[in-house]
């Protein structure tokens, strides 16, 4: 459903006076269904047009390592624009952040801290370093909004110009790298959980969600609110449960290449084994962005920071009249965009191993569009976490699959950016005819 | 005894609109105090200043014979006032117990919200002043004009306020809710409360009211005691913004 639904983990067993269908008594989100039922045909058609290339698990895998980026920046995109902002700034943002952590590792620890390259501090320091970067600026934008009331719209306009090129003079305009090998473990493939913590981690997620499931029914209990019947919870759990273990079995089976295997046991001085084989399991990049999810998920509908974000969206008037700071709150939204761009910049830069100056060009428009598919509505006080993601995989589904079955890249443009708006008036009828929002 | 508010010489301007022109009025514990006046007179301008919306040009405000400084709604809530905003000052996308509790959140000994504790509390609250009112967990804009201005009363009336302020509370009511909240006005009353009410309904304000003022073009025209005056006369006080001579 499409409020934040903060408030309530009932929200959707409202009043409904039919007979409890299966939907219903699951209380299963309809729009989660309809983002992931389009996922699903966007995936099952290019499987077909590309004769079964698109759903093998090297390309799933792919699939998710290209989305991480986008992916964490839109998660912030919400909260700016469920407070009726806009934020142009956010790849020029990643610029910046990644020049400094590009800096950082290659030339200023090591000139003025004296930290030898590849001493094991160097990552996380650049690493703390870019955060702070995305947070400072991303709070100075949202002060000049907040404070100096310049709409954001101007304010990161602005800032895509300034950002950009202050990335540029950080780095003279150079291409930096090879980045920190432990900072490029981040990026996707140089980084992976192999096949036994890949399961490790499924199954603690598993058993954290069911836990989750099962504390919220006894809390509800515990309230005498009505709860779904233990066959619905019970169904519910284990669509978790398959999804999660189903995706790692996925990323499980694809297998890294013998020859990369070879080559990692000479590096080491030893010879691999006959017939050994390794998959490349979770992508570090990938459980990244699933904390990230989970922390703004939990922001939004579980901290009083969430719900003042979603409280001024829907009505600034009614935030400030129940004395909520919105002026401060617009610059700690804008300062968290800043420090996920900054995440993301850790992930996009680690991908290419080095920084380079086009580093997110045009990301602020595949994240606003993320964020916009996903369910987050221009006019505030609605949107999603998981709907963002979701937006920003299916973008990045329609965008790979059009370039694994040829299609030019011009004419891919044209097809995501129709989508854009496609996406935009289906939830605009859907909101219609379900009165929601 | 010390009025619990005083509101001496307020006066605020917008642009060239004097809303509120050196306006005095008072309330005591116990006391319901009406506000009159054709739209546009100032009457919501003047209480919003009392709730911390905006802040006067000029005047002061008093509260237990002490000065008070109120720059802020939260100002306001620290001095234990609460208001019903004629607007409902509602949050439309969110559910009624996220409105009851905005701003004052309830939260777990983890430093997290407690939806599940206020939405008890808001089904609690809410059986008292309305019924009838079903839709907990939807979001406020799902709602009947009555129902929101049921949320928004009970936001007011849950945290122990000592001064109400009810800036047309009954106006998307039916017969039945505002005879209801005419109890609810009774009943605080009773408590000790002291509550500035606002309406058009000069009969049901004369019924309520222990005084009433009178607004016009941002002026006060004068306050009378309910029993010393008759409706034709606030009302001829409301239209040519002038005592009636015998009340004078
Ligand atoms: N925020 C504001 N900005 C500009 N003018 C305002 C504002 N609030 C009120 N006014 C003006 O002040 C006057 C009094 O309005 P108001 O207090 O709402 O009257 P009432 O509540 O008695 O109907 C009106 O002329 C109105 O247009
Ligand atoms: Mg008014």
């Amino acid at each position: 459903m499409s409020t934040p639904k903060s408030a309530s983990s009932a929200a959707l067993s409202g009043a409904k006076p039919r007979k409890p269908r299966l939907m219903d008594a699951l209380e299963i989100d309809t729009r989660l269904l309809g983002m992931i039922g389009a996922f699903i045909l966007v995936a099952l058609v290019f499987n077909v047009l590309t004769d079964g290339r698109f759903l093998t698990p090297r390309n799933i895998f792919n699939l998710t390592i290209q989305t991480v980026s986008v992916a964490i920046m839109a998660t912030g995109m919400v909260f700016v624009i469920v407070t009726r902002h806009i934020d142009l700034s956010v790849g020029a943002l990643l610029a910046t952040c990644s020049a400094v952590m590009a800096m950082m590792q290659t030339a200023w620890l090591p000139q003025y801290l004296g930290l030898p390259l590849g001493h094991p501090m160097i990552p996380w320091l650049a690493i703390g370093a870019g955060i702070i970067t995305g947070a400072l600026i991303g709070a100075f934008q949202g002060w000049l909004t907040g404070y100096l009331l310049i709409p954001a719209f101007i304010v990161t306009l602005g800032g895509l110009l300034v950002w950009r090129n202050t990335a540029w003079y950080l780095t003279n305009g150079q291409t930096i790298g090879p980045l920190d090998q432990t900072f490029q473990m981040f990026g996707g493939i140089n980084g992976t959980m192999g096949e036994f913590w890949s399961w490790v981690i499924g199954i603690a997620a598993t058993l954290a969600a069911l836990t989750a499931l099962w504390a919220k029914r006894r809390d509800k209990l515990r309230h005498d609110f009505p709860v779904k019947p233990l066959w619905a919870e019970a169904t519910l759990g284990a669509i978790i449960a398959g999804a999660i273990l189903g995706f790692i079995a996925i990323l499980n089976s694809y297998e890294v290449p013998a020859a990369r295997l070879r080559r990692d046991f000479e590096a080491r001085g030893e010879v691999m084994p006959e017939g050994y084989t390794a998959a490349y399991g979770l992508p570090i990049s990938v459980l990244l962005l699933i904390v990230v999810a989970i922390v703004m998920t939990v922001i939004a509908r579980k901290t009083r920071l969430g719900r003042y974000i979603f409280a001024a969206g829907g009505n600034p008037q009614a935030a400030e009249l129940s004395g909520i700071n919105t002026r401060l709150l617009t610059v700690k939204v804008f300062a968290i965009m800043g420090a996920l761009c900054a995440i993301s910049a850790v992930v996009a830069s680690a991908r290419l191993t080095n920084h380079s100056n086009d580093i997110g060009t045009l990301d602020e428009l595949r994240v606003i569009a993320a964020a916009v598919i996903g369910g987050t509505a221009l006019a505030g006080g609605l949107g999603t976490i998981y709907g963002a993601i979701l937006g920003a995989l299916i973008m990045q589904s329609l965008q790979s699959g059009m370039a694994m079955v040829g299609v030019d890249a011009p004419l891919q443009n044209i097809v995501v950016g129709s989508v854009l708006v496609l996406a935009v008036l289906i939830d605009i009828i859907y909101r219609r005819r379900t009165g929601k929002g | 005894m010390a009025p619990l508010v005083e509101m001496r010489n307020i006066s605020i301007a917008f642009g060239g609109v004097q809303a509120v022109d050196d306006v005095s009025i008072d309330l005591y514990p116990g006391e319901v105090v009406g506000l009159l006046g054709h739209n546009g007179a100032g009457k919501s301008t003047l209480i919003k200043i009392l709730s911390g919306a905006y802040r006067a040009d000029s005047g002061e405000i008093w509260i237990d014979g002490k000065k008070a400084t109120i720059n802020s709604p939260r100002d306001a809530r620290a001095h234990n006032i609460e208001t019903i905003h004629q607007t409902l000052a509602l949050a439309d996308n969110l559910p009624a117990p996220a409105n009851l509790f905005l701003g004052r959140e309830l939260r777990t000994m983890f430093g997290f919200l407690d939806d599940s504790r206020m939405e008890a509390e808001t089904t609690k609250i809410m059986a008292r002043l309305n019924p009838n009112f079903k839709k907990i967990a939807e979001p406020v804009s799902a709602l009947s004009g009555g129902q929101r201005q049921s949320v928004a009363i009970a936001r007011a009336v849950y945290f122990n306020a000592r001064i109400l302020i009810m800036d047309e509370p009954t106006a998307a009511l039916g017969v039945h809710e505002t005879k209801m909240v005419a109890d609810l006005i009774m009943e605080l009353k009773a408590q000790g409360l002291g509550i500035f009410l606002i309406s058009h309904d000069t009969r049901e304000m004369m019924e309520l009211c222990d005084r009433v003022s009178v607004m016009k073009n941002g002026q006060l025209i004068g306050t009378e005691r309910v029993e010393d005056v008759t409706e034709d006369e606030i009302l001829s006080m409301i239209i040519l913004g002038k005592k009636a001579p015998e009340a004078v």
